[in-house]
Formats: structure tokens, sequence, C-alpha cells
């Protein structure tokens, strides 16, 4: 019996391809046999519908996918569309071919904002890392007090983007804010600041407050894979020899590198996407110094009424992203082809 | 966005408190660095926190780093009434609790045919899901911008529910489908010899086993959706009908001179994701682990 419901199983996972189907009726045909009670004429009722169209599954499918054609998979096309048009938010888009594109290309404001995100993509890429990953390494260790410490750092990850732009900025307040008291108080005065109205710094500002959100949400996943290794590899190089810097290096980063190589990837395309934060704590300012492409898009078309300009906008951060999505996807649709 | 994990955290054993004391002296260099840092770590937090419970005329008075002179509740009273606080966390609730049910729902539907129903285009319907777990959301906001206004949605609450309903949707089905796909088929062979329908299988057996993925999924919805800000952004324009998120980014314009306030908004908006993430921390990683592909 166990047989069967493997082979069940199996042929569940390969949805696709005819063989897989042939052995899906094969197990169904072994169970019906050991089951005498079963009518007849209904298992082949059954196994008639089934080489027709079958209409279960569209019954499940339809309103979720209605939902979802409507709200998700049309808007993304139509971006495309809007993006070729003139559009201020009332009359009717106006087709107007790439003259968008052109218009935007020529735009300081676009180039301001690109590099913007590779800021904070460089400041999220070594921060959180370095920082999620030690943080794992030391308080991988199974006590109740550590518990409570490692949920007391990934806390804020249940916080709003908006709540942590309130704190950080309260922290970050110029003058006699809270960052620059401490600073003069430890003997630093010299590095105060006005932490988000220095147009030099203001985007590193913002980006810190989202690391210390990032690290903790880092962490947990390096924790999450730091219990999937075995003890006995590690224990062994100890036999061997090997000091606790190389244990580290030579076998528990290689092994986690499945990780590392996801939470990489997803950094850049939530780099590409960086909004609330910028909103919240700078607008955007002092001038263009702190904008992203998001808030870029989001002025120009609700601020400024350029919806089509904005559409661009859009569809360039899309193009940006969508390398790295592809990737993402398609690293993490092989880890689990057997699934699919 | 979420990010997929092929494991899950293995549980740590609770040891007697002798067991602990011994461990904490054995480690007591680790805890020296330990305890500390997370102190630092959360300095904003309690900085803000003293912060709300002091007057205007104190903190003039005494900086932003120091003890209340004398304790007071004032602010949050001001955030609460005066700052409408009370009306868009009333908000945010009207939107998280139906989009979150709807998600979960319409999500269980599709999870269930595409683990459990063999049919012809079942793998492609599967792939628009997952191409959609990713999709950054900047690239559908005007469109859905201008479908609200359309359909006539447009500043009211039901304009932001079905766009986290919709959105939402591919990482859920995503993660129940890969759930369902490692059920045991047995039983439901079996209910399926006995004349049960579908959907009977769907509703009585299925839904009871997933319930495990269900409670997982919802807590890291419910965090999702009541922390979005840029959908009652762009779709909401009647400051009576915003959420927490996007009130308190209304709260900064109209106390920013008075910062008691606005944190202490800031610190009531915190409430309801801090109390699922304390009551429900299980769930909450497992969650964020689970849209494993094992």
């Amino acid at each position: 019996m166990k047989g069967e419901v493997l082979s069940l199983i199996r042929a569940n996972r390969c949805t696709a391809s005819g063989k897989a189907h042939d052995t899906y009726e094969m197990a169904t045909t072994d169970i019906q046999a050991e089951v005498p009670s079963v009518p007849s004429h209904q298992a082949n009722a059954r196994r008639r519908v089934s080489r027709h169209f079958n209409f279960t599954p569209w019954l499940f499918l339809a309103i979720p996918l209605l939902i979802y054609f409507i709200w998700v998979i049309e808007p993304l096309f139509y971006s495309f569309y809007l993006s070729l048009t003139d559009w201020d938010g009332v009359t009717n888009p106006t087709f107007v071919g790439l003259k968008n594109y052109r218009t935007l290309l020529q735009d300081p404001v676009l180039y301001i904002s690109f590099l913007n995100n590779l800021k904070v993509l460089s400041v999220f890429l070594i921060v959180p890392i370095a920082g999620g990953l030690s943080l794992a390494v030391l308080f991988n260790r199974p006590s109740r007090t550590v518990n409570v410490l490692k949920a007391a750092i990934y806390s804020p990850m249940v916080l709003s983007f908006i709540v942590i732009g309130l704190i950080w900025s309260w922290f970050y307040l110029p003058n006699e804010g809270a960052l620059n008291t401490l600073l003069r108080d430890a003997g630093l005065g010299f590095l105060a600041q006005s932490w988000l109205s220095n147009a030099h710094i203001a985007i590193f500002s913002v980006t810190f407050a989202a690391c210390w959100r990032q690290i903790g949400y880092v962490m947990l996943l390096y924790l999450a894979g730091l219990n999937t290794i075995d003890p006995t590899l590690v224990e062994a190089a100890k036999v061997d020899g090997a000091n606790g810097w190389q244990v580290f290096a030579r076998i528990i980063f290689p092994l986690l590198a499945p990780i590392t190589t996801i939470i990489v990837i997803a950094t850049i395309i939530d780099s590409l996407q960086f909004f609330d934060l910028v909103f919240i704590m700078t607008k955007g300012g002092p001038g263009y110094a702190s904008t992203v492409l998001a808030n870029f898009m989001f002025t120009e078309a609700f601020t400024n009424f350029r919806y089509g300009y904005g559409a661009a906008i859009a569809v360039v951060q899309f193009l940006l992203s969508f390398v790295f999505i592809v990737l993402y996807l398609t690293y993490m649709l092989r880890k689990g082809a057997d699934t699919l | 966005m979420s990010m997929p994990l092929e494991s899950s955290l293995t549980k740590q054993q609770a040891r007697p408190r002798h067991i602990e004391a011994q461990r904490i002296k054995h480690n007591w260099r680790f805890y020296i660095f330990a305890i500390p840092f997370t102190l630092l770590w959360l300095l904003p937090v309690f900085g803000v926190i003293l912060t709300s419970i002091r007057s205007k005329e104190d903190i003039l008075y005494n900086g932003y780093i120091a003890l209340p002179a004398h304790i007071t509740f004032s602010s949050y009273i001001e955030a609460w009434v005066a700052g409408n606080v009370s009306v868009y966390l009333l908000n945010s609730f009207l939107i998280t609790i139906p989009a979150l049910f709807a998600t979960i729902f319409l999500s269980s539907l599709s999870a269930y045919a595409l683990a459990r129903i063999r049919f012809r285009g079942s793998r492609w319907i599967l792939m628009l899901y997952i191409s959609g777990m990713m999709l950054p959301y900047q690239i559908i906001i005007l469109p859905v911008f201008q479908l609200s206004v359309a359909l006539g949605v447009y500043n009211t609450l039901w304009a932001v529910i079905l766009v986290h309903t919709a959105f939402q949707m591919a990482f859920c089905t995503f993660v129940l489908r890969n759930f369902m796909v490692t059920l045991p088929g047995e039983v439901m062979e079996a209910a399926r010899m006995d004349g049960c329908t579908d959907f009977g299988i769907y509703r009585r057996i299925v839904m009871p086993l997933t319930l495990p993925a269900l409670a997982a999924l919802a807590t890291l919805e419910f965090t999702w959706i009541f922390n979005d800000f840029i959908w009652s952004l762009v779709l909401l324009q009647d400051d009576s009908l915003r959420p927490i998120t996007a009130g308190l980014a209304t709260l900064i314009g109209q106390y920013n001179t008075n910062w008691s306030v606005v944190v202490a908004g800031s610190l009531i908006a915190s409430v309801p994701t801090m109390i699922v993430f304390v009551l429900l921390q299980r769930y909450f990683i497992q969650g964020l682990t689970m849209g494993s592909v094992k």
C-alpha cells in the first residue's frame, strides 16, 4: 500500500508529463482493485470525465485567478503601454511613442536616483550580511536567555518602515538630538551632524535605519541555515586541528553559500524597491540628494501629475530588477525541481 | 519581501532553570558581550519610549537624553484623540482582517487545485503565480490607481483590500501549494472512493491538515498587510480612511515640532504587530522560512 501512495505522490509532483499521468492511473487502479466495495460504474464514470475536459480545477481557480489577473497581471502589461503615453490622470492617455524615455534619459534626477539606489545597495550588501552572519554565529547556542536576546534583535522586523523611519528620525534629530547628544557625551562631539539634512550623508543615514531591521532578518535566515549543518563535520575539523576561524571560513561559510546567494539576490531586488524610509525620513531631500528611483517615480506621477513619465520610470526600474527576479526564480525552482 | 529557505528552525529545547544558570556561569564571556550589545541595539526604542512619557517643556529644558522630570501620558492621549490615531488604527484593522482572510482563503483554493488535481495547464498557472511573487509593486502602481478610479473604488477601503488580496495571493498560493503537495494522498483517495467530491476533500481533509501552514502564513501576512504604506498612500485620499502607517505620515506633518506625540503615535502603531510577534513568534519564524522548497 505504501508503494502506491509513494507513486501517487511522485505522480502528483510531475503534473505536466504524460508519463507521470500513466503512473497515476496505474496507482489509482491498484488502489481500486484493493477496495472491492467501490461501485465500478462510479469509477468508470470518473475515468470517462478525466479523458474529457476537467472542470473541477477551474471551479477552484476561477475567482482567485480572475482577481489576480485584474489587479496584478493586467496592470503589469498596462504599465508598459502607459509609459508610451502622456497622461495627466484625468483625461484619456494620449500615445506619444518613446518621448517619455527620451526625456527620461536626459533627466539628471534619473542618474542621481539610480546612484542613490546603488549606494543603498552597496551598504545593504555589506552591513546586514556581515552583521547578520556574525550575530548568527555568535548567538547560535541553545539556551533560553539567548533566545530572548535573539528575539530582541530581530524584533524590529515586525515594525513597519514608517515606525522605523520615525524612530530613527527622532534618533537623528539635528542639534540636540539623541545621537548628537550621545556623541558629545562620549567626547566625539566633532562627529555630531544634521544627519538627515546633510546632502552627503542623508541617504546613508536612511540606509542605516533600514539595516537595523535587515540585520535581524539576515541573522534569522543564517540561524536557520546553521541548524542544518551537521555538527559532526565541525567536530571532525576540530579533531583535525582546525581553529575557530578555519572552521568558519572553510566549513561553515561554504555550507551557508545557498542562503548567502538567496540573500544577495533578494537584497538587490529590495534595494531597487527602496521607498518608505526615504519618503518618511527625508522626502528625497535635501533637494534630490536622497531621492531613489521609487520616490522619483512617485513624485513625478502623484505630485507633478505626469503619469506617463512616472510609468516610464517604473518600467526602467522593473527592467533593472528583472534580471535578478529571473535569477532568483530560476535558482529557487532549480533547487525545488522535484516538488514541481 | 519574503525569502524562502530550505529548512525550518530546529526547535531548541527548554532547559531546567538550574542547568540554565550553570550555562550562564560557564559562558560568562559571551553574556558579558551579548547582553550589553542587545540593550544597545534597542537603544533607539528605549529612547523613544522615554521621550513619549515626557512633556514638551521637559524635553526643551533637559534635552532628549534625560530621565523624565515627571511621567506623563498626555502625548499618548494627544496622539490618540487629536492626532486621530484611534481612527487610523481602526482603519488598519478594517483593511488587514478582510484582506488577510480573503487572500488566504482564495490562495488555498488555487493551491488545492494546483497541488491535488492533475489537469492540463496547471504548470503554467503555477508559473504565473510564482512570477508574481517577486514582482516589484512599483510596476503596477499606476495602472492599479487608474483601475481603482475606473471601477469607482478609489478612495474607499475596498480598493486597498482588493489590491492586498490580489498582490499577496502569489506568495500565499506558492507556499500553500508546496505544503499541500507533501500531504499523503492515501486519505484523499479513500475519501474519493467513498464518493467525496473535490470540494469535500478540500474542506474536510486538506484544510484541517494544512492548519499549521495556514497559521504561520496568516501571522506573516498580518504583519505585512498591517505594515503596508504604499497602497494606502496611492489609493486613499481622505484622512478619515487612512490606516495607521499613512496616518503616521500625516501625524509627523501635523506635530513636527512635538516629537513626544509623534513617537507616542508610532509606539501605539507597533502594539498590534508586537503582540502578534510575542504571542505567535514561532509561527512567524516558521512562516518566514516556509516559502521553502524542500
